[in-house]
């Protein structure tokens, strides 16, 4: 009876549920929904305010964007840690055999086990893959002024061109990395 | 405790994405091969759901729970350059990293304390572009 909890939900299913948020976050609270202006009230917290991006009340701003993530952590762990899925990720048999051509070999979890490890922090691989990867979620992000959440579902949802424009980049730089340098590094 | 209620919605949008299996590296790449439809079905129906929403919101002029007429604010179209670089910038985050903003979150609860590394590099970027904002081109 409670299978549907720990199984993988279908793209029909999911999909429609992430939009939901869109006006559930309008309607319970009037804000609207992204993710990564986190980051940038994590930031306000200890940056300088002679620095005119981190200038502002985060709290009165902020607060509630990092409460919600903070429930994005507890969610993770109770859909990806109490009601884990106990099977392999149902991946697509191209993606696994292109993946293992370029070296990985654990295809166990959510992540390449032998790519992202604390073990790997210090080699060139994990130090690009990870950290510098991570740098430019965050910078990407704030540049952009949004990510996934923030420009391809709110933005779109609201037909916005700029939104538009900031998702062709995330599909092209994404392109750019897993076609011309996952090649050379991975 | 006003605010209690995001932790909430925090909580159930972290466990749809991890049911959706959309903070997994290896959907991420499915997507950028084109070997799969699944992130694409995610993302284009949580699109409909949402712009359907917000058409709703705006035709109706449907108000928040205190009766407060709903504000969106939307981005700036005249900004080209933001979106377009630091949008690309954001791209390659996504690919190498196979995570976005909510997923690095959800996978460090799922137990992944490894995802500490690039949430810390998140961090330094976001605090590097804070310092050169006014320097890039917008």
């Amino acid at each position: 009876m409670f299978d549907w909890l720990y199984q993988p939900w279908p793209w029909y299913v999911a999909g429609p549920l992430i939009g939901l948020f869109v006006p559930l976050l309008f309607v319970f609270g009037n804000k609207q929904f992204g993710i990564s202006s986190s980051l940038r009230h994590t930031c306000a917290t200890f940056a300088s305010k002679t620095i005119p991006y981190f200038n502002y009340s985060w709290k009165q701003e902020g607060l509630w964007n990092l409460l919600f993530v903070g429930g994005v952590v507890i969610g993770g762990f109770l859909g990806g840690w109490v009601f884990a899925n106990p099977e392999p990720i149902a991946l697509s048999a191209a993606t696994i055999s292109d993946l293992t051509a370029l070296g990985v070999r654990d295809f166990e979890g959510f992540l390449p086990g032998d790519v992202f490890s604390w073990g790997n922090v210090l080699t060139w691989r994990g130090l690009l893959i990870m950290l510098v990867g991570g740098f430019l979620v965050g910078f990407g992000a704030r540049y952009a002024d949004g990510c996934t959440s923030g420009h391809a579902i709110t933005g779109l949802s609201n037909l916005q061109l700029g939104s538009l424009l900031a998702v062709a980049g995330f599909f092209a730089g994404g392109l750019i990395i897993t076609h011309l340098i996952f090649p050379l590094i991975l | 405790m006003a605010h209690a209620k995001y932790v909430v919605f925090g909580i159930l949008f972290g466990f749809v994405l991890t049911k959706a299996e959309v903070i997994s590296w290896f959907r991420i790449q499915e997507m950028f091969r084109f070997q799969a439809f699944h992130m694409y079905g995610v993302i284009g129906a949580a699109i409909v759901v949402g712009m359907i929403s917000v058409q709703i919101i705006k035709r109706f002029n449907v108000k928040d729970i205190h009766g407060d007429p709903i504000t969106i604010t939307p981005k700036d179209p005249k900004q080209v350059y933001r979106y377009l670089i630091g949008g690309t910038l954001f791209g390659f985050g996504w690919a190498l990293t196979g995570a976005c903003p909510g997923p690095l979150f959800a996978l460090l609860g799922s137990g992944l304390t490894i995802m500490l590394v690039p949430i810390a590099g998140a961090l330094a970027g976001t605090y590097v572009y804070g310092l050169l904002q006014h320097k890039l081109p917008h």
